[in-house]
């Protein structure tokens, strides 16, 4: 489980997170929505390293996350899939899984861990050793998702992975998403500007406005609450 | 027509000096995105310390692979030392810690030495190979050149290639927040790149030194007769630099053997001018991403 407490982050004068808490569940998908600005990737990089926080903690089964290395957060299990479709463009298909594998999977599962990853995503197993700079959007977002699984995360941190989508690819990568998870102890969270189709794979949804959790509620309760999602989702 | 072949082979062999310390300046470069003005000078001074080693008593190639490691040593030293940190400050900096280390490089190598010029032995005979009776310009030492680097290169292919440990690197140099993301501990990685970088450059010190008047500044030119290899192949190309280097080895050899040795380096300039203005990506660069 990952429990975030009092999380506060600052950039010079601007305060980007401000007393931020929430918890989410092992098994389930934890939206986090808002307005640009919200602060919603800023909380995603505070929470694998990426940024240092002013003030708060943030554990993930038991251990405290704050204070490590970026490394060291992955190496703990934590997958970040950062915005802007994150393939290292020069490498190939296989090597962008490759290395997911390298510091999690014993040299003999890691062959085995891609080739169940290209199952989940046929089109790349054509593309497996073309470079991923020739990708298309959509392809891209397929392989870092591929390659945020091959590694077996225990917590997965996705920021707008529907970003400059097709509805249909964003629809079958959410779906992918939610059977990805259910039935196992890994804790999604996913940041999303997309909010209906973010709200429709979540089991929780944490509503961020200027760096601040306003709602922290069930995704279900959320999107049936209309003068919420009118007021801050905007749908 | 003999004279063309002539140059043509010791632009071959000088070329491969070019190209191992061109290698040198992509490795760094690749990892940090930092041209490193002292390599040249890194290789000076290992190939001082090969010259002590010999002078005690050491035999060639001990000393020949003792050099190469305090190459490495030197490398990811001044990368964790010096380079490291000055990350995410100015790109002025780093440019202005490697030319001052240029500086105490070759100031150290003069206090300790001297500045005068000296004779450096060759790992083999420099008298040209005989094929029945004829002797051609290309040296037993030549084709060690050629041998070495083209090892050093093959090495770095097969790392790069076929291992974990290059993967990992090739990501470090390509993408070092995704790759950290990944557990990739990309500190690390940078400063082998540097060491890797030393090892080239080192080897480029001790290619050098028998043919030329070894002393505290004899690796300055060939500094920039690297530099101008590593740009026509592409800076972050190390096949690139391999080809830049045969092509600025091949020109500097007709240009010094047709028009005198003294214009050589303005010939160096002029390929350079000429690559910045047709290729200045170079050769082998990266092809740009598609957007789609």
């Amino acid at each position: 489980m990952l429990e975030v407490r009092d999380l506060s982050v600052s950039f010079g004068a601007v305060r980007a997170l401000r007393g931020v808490s929430f918890t989410a569940e092992p098994g389930a998908v934890t939206a986090v929505l808002g307005a640009n600005g919200a602060g919603k990737t800023t909380l995603l990089r505070t929470i694998s390293g990426l940024v240092k926080p002013k003030d708060g903690a943030i554990r993930f089964d038991g251990t405290e996350l704050i204070g490590h290395s970026v490394e060291g957060v992955a190496r703990m299990g934590v997958s970040h899939v950062p915005e802007g479709r994150g393939v290292i463009e020069e490498l190939t298909v296989e090597e962008n899984l490759r290395l997911a594998t390298l510091w999690c999977l014993p040299r003999r599962q890691r062959a085995a861990s891609i080739d169940q990853v290209l199952e989940l995503f046929p089109r790349l197993q054509a593309f497996r050793h073309r470079q991923a700079s020739m990708l298309s959007g959509g392809e891209r977002q397929m392989l870092v998702l591929g390659r945020a699984l091959v590694s077996r995360p225990r917590l997965l941190l996705l920021d707008e992975p529907s970003l400059g989508l097709a509805p249909l690819i964003t629809a079958q990568l959410m779906g992918l998403l939610r059977e990805q998870t259910e039935g196992t102890d890994m804790t999604v969270v996913l940041v999303e500007q997309n909010a209906r189709s973010a709200l429709s794979v979540s089991h929780h949804a944490v509503i961020l406005n200027l760096g601040q959790v306003v709602v922290s509620d069930d995704a279900a309760t959320v999107a049936a609450d209309d003068a919420l999602r009118h007021h801050y989702l905007g749908f | 027509m003999s004279l063309f072949w002539d140059y043509t082979l010791n632009g071959v062999a000088s070329g491969m000096i070019y190209a191992a310390l061109a290698l040198a300046l992509v490795l760094s470069y690749r990892a940090t995105k930092i041209i490193n003005f002292a390599q040249g000078a890194a290789g000076m001074l290992t190939t001082f310390i090969a010259f002590s080693l010999l002078t005690r008593g050491w035999s060639y190639w001990p000393a020949f692979v003792a050099v190469l490691l305090i190459g490495f040593a030197i490398g990811a030293a001044t990368e964790f030392i010096l380079i490291r940190p000055l990350q995410g400050k100015s790109e002025l900096n780093p440019v202005i810690v490697t030319v001052g280390l240029l500086v105490v490089f070759e100031g150290l190598a003069g206090a300790i030495y001297g500045n005068a010029s000296r004779g450096f032995p060759p790992a083999f005979s420099q008298s040209g190979l005989r094929f029945g009776s004829t002797t051609i310009d290309f040296s037993h030492f030549d084709l060690f050149i050629l041998c070495a680097v083209l090892a050093l290169m093959l090495a770095l292919l097969v790392l790069f290639r076929f291992t974990a440990l290059g993967l990992r690197m090739r990501a470090s140099a390509f993408s070092r927040e995704i790759a950290r993301l990944l557990g990739v501990r990309v500190g690390l990685l940078l400063t082998l790149g540097w060491g890797l970088a030393g090892i080239a450059g080192s080897l480029a010190g001790l290619l050098v030194a028998p043919t030329s008047a070894f002393g505290p500044y004899y690796m300055n030119l060939i500094l920039v007769y690297a530099f101008t290899a590593a740009v026509i192949g592409g800076l972050e190309s190390p096949v690139g630099a391999l080809v830049g280097g045969l092509i600025t080895g091949l020109c500097i050899s007709y240009v010094g053997g047709y028009l005198g040795s003294g214009v050589e380096p303005a010939g160096a300039l002029v390929l350079l001018i000429a690559a910045l203005m047709v290729r200045p990506e170079g050769i082998f660069s990266r092809p740009p991403a598609r957007r789609v």
